[in-house]
């Protein structure tokens, strides 16, 4: 830069990348990571237990599955930001608020993936079931749930990952993981390493999460690769 | 609610923070000025409409053509799918602090890349899905590629490309908000404010005029949606 000693030296470089950065705030980087797992973890595995029956019941009433989804859309067009602010005032600035909103989200996106995986199973599948005697119950968990696993399983893979990017907006209240950093970074006179930092960490969170998820979908469902092959 | 006994400062907001909200809504001073409700509303949806406008300039042609020519459906999926696992929080604040300047233009760069998956998506599937048999009916009676394209593919393509328009819109419209974390515009300063001077009932106001604005913009976006989609095809499959 052509600029005089004096106002270099106001003005230090501001590299969008420093390995130093990292080494000098580990602690408070891991920190952010882990409530970042931990907020996303507990988000989609409530909202997993949440939606499993909610779909069910969808599945085996049609007449509730159009209200479902109708609600699920209506909540899905409400922005993060304005449920958490929404639901603060009530809540607390505390990591709850931040757990509903992310339980509800994810919730919506399971649902929808589980019913349309329920309603995907052939008919004539469900008939042979039945004529071998199969009942409600072993229907659903030997039958229905096998076959339905490839979306349900589609549907939590795109609930982590939207999880993850959501969570970062749980700053507002104080619990946004990643995202404490990165608006820290923002504050704290435009710091881009803590930025960057923060946001990379977030993608690779994201895309290792998804990882992980693709391969236990692999793990349980063995004639899936069979029939591609 | 135990959250809320645990914080004593929030325990005191719960109390009447519905009566205190509904007189925020009937305070006509909090309607006028630089940041009173009608100004951040005109500049929530400007923000919107630049930022979609950008990313249909971009978006549009190069989904129409690529489903035209019927290849890279493989581009378009992983696009999507990156777009998802990308914080827009993170991208609103990294062009925040970037070399584009202040005020809104780093905000609206970052919407408008967020509305690009769900363009560039439905224009790609919309073309590239239209009826083989329609295209070699037209292909049969002369028509050149150019004129397929315009008189047969774009027409069938209008109800897809009006969804993603639709999602694109209410979507941008809801990140918007963001951007005053970042020291942006539009309603979302409503919220940063409210929290920074723990005026709780201008939050949950804000928190409000948000969803209410992105319901309504969903609501009008249908109903263009509807509008331009020939009578023939209304009771198609619609991709949202």
């Amino acid at each position: 830069m052509v600029v005089g000693a004096v106002s270099a030296a106001d003005q230090p470089p501001n590299p969008w990348f420093s390995l130093q950065f990292a080494r000098e705030n580990t602690s408070a980087i891991v920190a952010a990571l882990q409530e970042h797992v931990l907020l996303t973890v507990v988000a989609v595995v409530v909202a997993s237990v949440i939606a499993f029956p909610l779909a069910v019941l969808a599945a085996r009433r049609p007449r509730l599955a159009g209200p479902v989804l109708g609600v699920s859309g209506v909540l899905y067009t409400i922005p993060s930001l304005a449920l958490f602010a929404i639901l603060a005032p009530f809540t607390g600035a505390t990591r709850t608020t931040v757990l509903i909103g992310l339980v509800l989200y994810a919730l919506l996106v399971l649902v929808r993936n589980t019913l349309v995986g329920l309603q995907s199973v052939p008919d004539d599948v469900i008939d042979a079931a039945r004529g071998m005697g199969y009942g409600p119950g072993r229907m659903l968990w030997q039958v229905e749930l096998p076959v339905a696993l490839p979306a349900i399983m589609t549907g939590v893979r795109v609930a982590t990952v939207s999880t993850v990017a959501l969570v970062t907006v749980g700053v507002i209240v104080g619990y946004g993981g990643l995202g404490q950093l990165l608006l820290a970074g923002f504050q704290n006179n435009f710091y881009r390493a803590e930025i960057m930092t923060s946001t990379v960490l977030t993608v690779a969170l994201a895309l290792v999460l998804d990882l992980v998820l693709l391969v236990i979908t692999r793990a349980f469902t063995p004639w899936a690769r069979r029939s591609a092959s | 609610m135990t959250a809320v006994a645990a914080l004593p400062a929030f325990a005191a907001d719960g109390e009447g923070i519905l009566q205190r909200t509904i007189t925020w809504f009937n305070d006509p001073l909090n309607y006028r000025g630089p940041n009173g409700v009608a100004a951040l509303t005109v500049e929530h949806l400007w923000i919107t409409f630049a930022a979609v406008v950008l990313a249909c300039a971009v978006a549009l042609p190069v989904g129409i053509w690529m489903g035209h020519r019927g290849r890279g459906g493989t581009l378009v999926v992983v696009v999507s799918n990156l777009s998802r696992a990308i914080p827009t929080l993170a991208l609103l604040t990294i062009f925040a602090v970037g070399d584009l300047g202040f005020g809104n233009r780093p905000t609206i760069l970052a919407l408008a890349i967020f509305a690009i998956p769900p363009l560039l998506a439905n224009a790609f599937v919309g073309v590239s899905q239209v009826d083989p048999d329609a295209r070699d009916a037209a292909r049969g009676m002369g028509m050149s590629g150019w004129q397929v394209l315009r008189d047969v593919e774009l027409p069938l393509a209008v109800p897809l490309v009006a969804a993603g328009l639709r999602t694109a819109v209410v979507q941008v419209c809801a990140t918007a908000s963001l951007a005053a974390l970042v020291a942006g515009g539009g309603l979302g300063v409503l919220i940063n404010l409210g929290f920074g001077q723990r005026r709780f009932d201008e939050v949950l106001a804000g928190g409000l005029l948000i969803a209410v604005l992105c319901l309504v913009l969903e609501l009008v976006m249908a109903t263009v949606q509807r509008a331009v989609t020939p009578q023939a095809l209304r009771r198609g499959r619609l991709v949202t």
